[in-house]
């Protein structure tokens, strides 16, 4: 493995027992991701994205193959490791925001520091620097239900990088946005992804993502249809 | 962790407050309930120690196999030494000889000859200076007309006796019965007044003399079937206190050969008392069961209402990589801390409602037929120790049980459901 290789794909099948023998989500797929990519898988609905990236996420297990996330070979993972490696090092993002309502902007920043043993200065320092980065630093006190849903969606994006994760997965992100929310929120990401070196890897049928996207791979029917750069 | 978590609770009530409700009404009723009990229980007590059986009780283990009958033949001798002895064995307790004994009331015409005689009961007590035998058995709230025995040949008499005697109070009785060698003895006494329990049975034959008046006349110098024993300060009673005692005097002063030496009785062993006091406690038990199986139901499915609400802040922490062992056990605390904080607003609201039951009692007078001193026409509670935990126990238990069983849901989630159930 290449030291910039974050993620290896090894002829991985994804099968999802059923009572008539098992579906076959994902068929031999072989993939690498380097580190910093911004890259994204495409298809039509039911191919497999949201399949594939919980494998990638530690949230599944390849059924065949071996997949390889941060240099750990996911099979291998107990699910208390697995917790491990999420929580330090992969952020996710929603298609809905999933913030919690009873927590301001800042606790919901908050909230995944809290499982790591920060001091509460450097909590805050962390906090704030997330919340600048998507331009809501102004917000930190409101509740979820008075913000937009462009706003949640970026308080989420916060909440993804609170950490500094590597690695950061986004189901349908823009599903529930509008055209100026979702070319907000890709720019922030395409910034992060630039400044930071963040690896981002989203699932989505979204065009306003698609178009951003500096690498795609189309999915079709649980097989890789296509992986193409995008012209420079 | 749990800091940020309580914060949570404390700001969304729909999560807090119906736990918080239901535990502070059910630990408020614990409370109240325990504290209510402990003030049957030493009405109970107090009433049957003050009436008849001391906290503790000497006499001959012969007088204790036919107790029923108070038998004086069987009396204790050389009681003033005994009492000595007791008092110097005992400096807590205070001690005071008392004869039951029971005979003819006679009334005798203008010739001499008996015109009326009725059987009736009596109990001979110490009414000499210093005695605290008249505060013990209320004698002053008890006697509705005349006075109190003032030489050693006045008596109290029950209107009952008076009645089946038509006499009046001044006119003079004579009691028959035996000595206690066993001859027969003939005594008179004047009324000095007429004494009303409120207790049907006792209401209908007792008599109540001086003890001086009995020894001489049953010829029981320096004897007595009883001798009472009773804790200076009353609060001090307790049934492990006294089962000491026990042990230790019968050790010490009993001879199992000597059927006449003195052996210590506790209230508890007398009258059934310890059956009853046994239900009591035992009902308490029950009680508290009870609540702590319907609060723990009543959480357990707030707890799983509460693990639907939340479906989403727990798939999202399983997500964001907390473990489910730990959201699983930052459940439980929050359980326990709302436990906790309705433990000891229901403990409080509990022993408010028990303060007032103390201190001032409900009158319940009026819905009882008749008026009894003995027992207890006002409801009371009693604050003890115990009032203050009692509440807590299954407070925290239920709502700890509460959400251990319904938090175990977090272990059937799938992590990889995950993306699909956060995307509804
Ligand atoms: N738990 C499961 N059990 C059985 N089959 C499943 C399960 N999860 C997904 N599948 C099947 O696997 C296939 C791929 O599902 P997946 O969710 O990865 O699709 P997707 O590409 O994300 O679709 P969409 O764009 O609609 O989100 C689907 O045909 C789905 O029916
Ligand atoms: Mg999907």
């Amino acid at each position: 493995m290449k030291e910039s290789e974050l993620i290896t794909i090894d002829h991985l099948t994804k099968v999802y027992p059923t009572g008539t023998g098992g579906f076959k989500a994902l068929k031999d797929i072989n993939l690498t991701f380097q580190s910093g990519e911004f890259s994204g898988v495409v298809g039509p609905s039911g191919s497999g994205k949201t399949t594939l990236l919980n494998i990638i996420g530690t949230l599944d297990n390849p059924t065949e193959g071996k997949a390889s996330v941060l240099g750990r070979s996911v099979n291998d993972l107990s699910s208390k490791e697995a917790a491990r490696l999420r929580n330090h090092h992969i952020g996710f993002i929603f298609q809905t925001y999933n913030l919690l309502s009873v927590y301001t902007v800042y606790e919901n920043v908050e909230f995944p520091l809290l499982l790591l043993d920060y001091s509460s200065d450097k909590r805050e320092k962390m906090v704030m620097d997330a919340l600048n980065w998507v331009n809501l630093a102004d917000k930190k006190n409101f509740r979820p239900s008075q913000l937009s849903g462009g706003e949640s969606q970026r308080v989420a994006i916060a909440r993804a990088i609170v950490k500094k994760p590597e690695l950061i997965l986004a189901d349908e992100p823009t599903a529930n946005l509008d055209a100026k929310n979702s070319y907000l929120i890709l720019e922030i990401m395409e910034k992060m992804n630039q400044e930071l070196g963040t690896t981002f890897i989203f699932a989505t049928h979204d065009d306003k993502v698609m178009k951003s996207l500096k690498r795609t791979i189309s999915l079709e029917d649980g097989r890789v249809a296509g992986d193409d750069l995008a012209k420079a | 962790m749990i800091r940020f978590l309580i914060k949570g609770l404390l700001r969304d009530r729909s999560r807090s407050l119906f736990p918080l409700i239901t535990v502070t009404i059910g630990v408020a009723l614990v409370t109240l309930g325990d504290s209510w009990v402990d003030g049957a229980l030493v009405d109970i007590i107090d009433n049957n120690a003050r009436l008849e059986t001391g906290h503790v009780k000497v006499v001959t283990r012969a007088y204790k196999e036919q107790i029923s009958s108070a038998p004086n033949d069987l009396a204790l001798l050389g009681t003033k030494d005994l009492i000595n002895d007791l008092e110097k064995e005992f400096t807590n307790m205070e001690w005071t000889p008392r004869i039951r004994f029971g005979g003819l009331l006679d009334v005798a015409g203008e010739e001499g000859v008996t015109i009326r005689q009725v059987r009736g009961s009596g109990l001979a007590v110490d009414l000499s200076e210093g005695s605290k035998e008249i505060e013990r058995l209320d004698l002053n709230k008890i006697l509705v007309q005349g006075h109190l025995p003032q030489t050693s040949d006045e008596i109290l008499l029950s209107p009952g006796l008076m009645e089946n005697l038509q006499v009046e109070v001044g006119d003079e009785v004579t009691l028959i019965s035996s000595s206690m060698y066993g001859s027969m003895v003939i005594h008179n006494f004047t009324i000095s007044g007429k004494i009303r329990f409120g207790i049907v049975a006792l209401d209908r034959n007792m008599m109540i003399a001086p003890l001086e008046g009995i020894r001489y006349a049953l010829n029981m110098e320096d004897a007595a079937g009883e001798i009472l024993g009773y804790f200076k300060d009353p609060g001090e009673y307790d049934k492990n206190l006294t089962a000491s005692m026990k042990e230790y005097f019968n050790k010490t002063y009993h001879n199992p050969k000597d059927e006449f030496s003195p052996y210590l009785l506790t209230l508890r062993d007398q009258n059934f008392l310890n059956d009853i006091l046994l239900l009591y406690e035992n009902a308490m038990g029950i009680f508290i069961f009870i609540f702590v199986l319907i609060m723990f139901i009543i959480l357990w499915n707030a707890g799983l209402m509460n693990g639907i609400r939340r479906y989403g802040e727990m798939g999202l922490r399983l997500a964001i990589g907390e473990s489910a062992h730990h959201i699983y056990l930052t459940s439980i605390a929050e359980a326990v801390f709302i436990g906790l904080g309705g433990s000891v607003i229901g403990t409080l609201i509990g022993l408010g409602f028990a303060g007032y039951l103390q201190n001032y009692g409900v009158d319940v007078t009026g819905m009882l037929e008749s008026n009894s001193l003995y027992m207890s026409n006002v409801i009371r509670a009693r604050i003890s120790g115990s009032t203050f935990y009692i509440g807590f126990i299954p407070g925290v238990l239920a709502t700890a049980l509460g959400a251990i069983v319904s938090g175990r849901g977090i272990y059937k989630r799938k992590t990889a459901q995950l993306f699909k159930e956060l995307e509804v």
